[in-house]
């Protein structure tokens, strides 16, 4: 779960990490009020994207009737494809100059990763390797002295300033274990006079953890189907094609997506259905299909703890109580495969036997041939 | 021979009397996994179908010989539980569950390399040496015994490449779930080298995916260390940048993890890719010169 950045600030905050004189705004007038009491201000849009500037979703202004009609203007708008909401009205720095710094999840070394560069405010794959400096974490023994002098020395840095980035980089790694971050990113971490903060903040949370940090507000980033869908257990992603897509296991999916694309044709969604969806969680999963008016529905089971019965079930209780409106195409094998054979034979379905046969016949389908 | 697991493995079953435990300890028990202990905290000295179930892991190995365990845990507690199995000393350990929190799993993969302790997933479907031995959650019926070795990021999609070797006339050795999670114990690399080595296997068979460097890095390995046939399998060609394709691990973020990057990997190493999961078998025909 990613959070917004007036949310990352304030875990910063908590962690005692300085950051800018603030406040988040949801109306213009809120806006308006923070500028006159701050100063001179910049206003960001917050959204779950970077690049705001390009978008225009950054200004700098002293004048707060000039900062509530910025605002105005950028709540409710839609920018780089998400809805502002909130706007951050923050004290503008003096900057002198602007760093990154970083704790992410290194998955080949199964470690936390801190990430420094003294170019700041800039996307960080855009540093050249050389001037990245990275250094592994050994969870058991966690950030210790040793390790901050060893990055600052890299960063070389004055000793005013490595000071606060050390005591900044063991905060980090606090909040980054704690609220169970995958990423805990400061860009730019801003030095201005002789002061270290932390002009931006990206955190995001592992989805995973989220039982243990129920303290942290929920950013809802998903789609009301995906919402749905996660509430059904299922791993669901919306995409922009035309036929429907239900397999389970989520390779076996992704193999599903690449077959229909093979044959040219395009999926409306990624949909894991799991390793052991019974007839109810299938049913689920069939509507939720339904529910976005693809032009055919390819469903692929290749039934381990699945049975295949199960699946055939539900797929005629659908088309009892709702109706199906469009193509079916199923491959079914695996436990309980006669079983379920039978049960659509029934309903004038044949079910293919091989993968990549049902995903050519669904793409034909659909391709009027 | 196969790798890691023997006809003579011992196993434990952490939850041995929940949902999964039960119907999976009933499942490897048919297959001829010698399951020997079970451990569900507050039930010690009752049993399972005839296997004695303790009340902690500790208990159970001063019992029993173990040479490996699978947890049937809940994700929020499983890493207390695959703490106590190390600590216990056992030396595989088959973490199943998915939804582990990534600290979690850095902090299980940290105490197991200092206990020397291999771990497979989380996220797996298990591991299986096939006719011998199988810790896992895995259909029985496709993994016969042969001498193709299979590593795989995936559970159903390695099923239905079995599944089409089996049809095939090609049984394997062994067969590895590295687990669909971003962190996970055992990667391609640790397989390869011993599927490399063992006499059993003639060629093996890589099921990969999106998302990480995993592949890349086995390809690496590959193009200097491994002299058998390597035939390749990636899902996700069709995949969109940024978006989550089911396992944690399968995003491409930043232009990292990409199926094209992964292809140009395997094809520098010599390593044949299968575009459709039923071309691997023919794949092996060629290499093996059937």
């Amino acid at each position: 779960m990613k959070l917004y950045e007036y949310m990352g600030k304030e875990l910063l905050a908590r962690y005692g990490i300085p950051v800018p004189e603030g406040g988040v705004a949801a109306t213009p007038e809120e806006a308006a009020e923070l500028t006159g009491k701050i100063g001179s201000v910049v206003i960001k849009a917050q959204i779950l994207s970077g690049k705001r500037g390009k978008a225009g979703g950054i200004i700098f202004t002293d004048n707060h009737a000039e900062a509530g009609r910025f605002s105005a203007d950028l709540l409710g708008s839609e920018l780089n494809g998400y809805k502002v909401e909130a706007v951050l009205v923050e004290k503008k720095l003096q900057i002198e100059r602007e760093l990154y710094l970083a704790i992410t999840v290194d998955s080949a070394a199964r470690n936390p990763l801190i990430l420094a560069s003294a170019k700041g405010g800039i996307d960080i794959e855009d540093v050249p390797e050389e001037e990245l400096v990275k250094m592994a974490l050994d969870v058991t023994v966690g950030m210790q002295p040793f390790v901050t002098r060893e990055v600052t020395r890299r960063l070389a840095v004055s000793d005013v300033v490595a000071a606060q980035i050390a005591d900044i980089l063991s905060k980090l790694y606090r909040l980054f274990v704690e609220m169970d971050a995958e990423l805990a990113e400061i860009n730019p971490l801003v030095i201005s006079g002789e002061t270290v903060i932390a002009a931006d903040a990206k955190i995001t949370i592992d989805d995973d953890a989220l039982f243990r940090q129920s303290a942290l507000p929920l950013v809802e980033e998903r789609t009301a189907a995906e919402k749905k869908a996660h509430e059904l257990g299922l791993s669901y992603v919306e995409l922009d094609g035309d036929i429907a897509v239900m397999a389970n296991g989520a390779g076996i999916t992704m193999a599903t997506l690449d077959l229909i694309q093979y044959y040219g044709g395009a999926a409306a969604n990624f949909l894991d259905a799991g390793g052991g969806a019974g007839v109810e969680q299938t049913a689920r999963a069939l509507e939720l299909l339904l529910s976005k008016n693809p032009r055919a529905i390819l469903i692929n089971i290749f039934g381990g703890i699945t049975r295949c019965d199960d699946v055939a079930q539900a797929f005629v209780d659908v088309k009892k109580n709702s109706g199906i409106p469009v193509p079916v195409v199923i491959r079914l094998v695996g436990t309980n495969e006669e079983k379920g054979r039978e049960i659509l034979l029934a309903e004038g379905i044949n079910a293919y036997k091989l993968m990549h046969e049902a995903a050519q016949r669904a793409v034909e389908i659909v391709k009027g041939n | 021979m196969a790798v890691y697991l023997f006809a003579d493995t011992q196993v434990l079953v952490q939850g041995i009397t929940g949902k999964q435990g039960s119907f999976h300890t009933r499942q490897m028990v048919s297959y001829g996994t010698k399951i020997v202990a079970g451990v569900s905290p507050g039930k010690g000295g009752q049993n399972f179908e005839g296997i004695p179930v303790y009340h902690t892991v500790a208990a159970a190995v001063t019992e029993q010989r173990i040479d490996a365990s699978i947890l049937f845990i809940p994700a929020p507690f499983a890493k207390d539980a695959a703490f106590e199995a190390i600590d216990a000393g056992i030396k595989i350990l088959v973490l199943l569950p998915e939804h582990i929190p990534i600290h979690d799993a850095m902090a299980i993969m940290a105490f197991a390399k200092s206990r020397g302790t291999t771990v497979v997933g989380p996220n797996t479907f298990g591991i299986v040496s096939s006719g011998k031995c199988k810790i896992g959650i895995m259909p029985n019926r496709f993994f016969l015994p042969g001498n193709i070795g299979v590593v795989s990021r995936s559970g159903t999609l390695c099923y239905e490449i079995v599944g089409n070797l089996t049809a095939s006339g090609y049984g394997t050795s062994t067969v590895v779930g590295l687990g669909g999670d971003r962190v996970v114990g055992l990667n391609f690399t640790d397989v390869l080298k011993e599927l490399e080595k063992d006499r059993q296997t003639e060629a093996v068979v890589l099921v990969g995916e999106i998302g990480g460097s995993a592949e890349e890095e086995a390809a690496e390995f590959i193009k200097a260390n491994v002299t058998k046939p390597v035939i390749a399998y990636l899902a996700g060609k069709s995949a969109p940048p940024g978006k989550r394709m089911g396992h944690a691990g399968a995003i491409i973020e930043r232009g990292k993890g990409t199926f094209e990057g992964k292809v140009k990997a395997f094809e520098a190493a010599g390593v044949s890719v299968a575009q459709l999961p039923f071309q691997v078998p023919a794949f092996l025909d060629k290499a093996l010169k059937k």
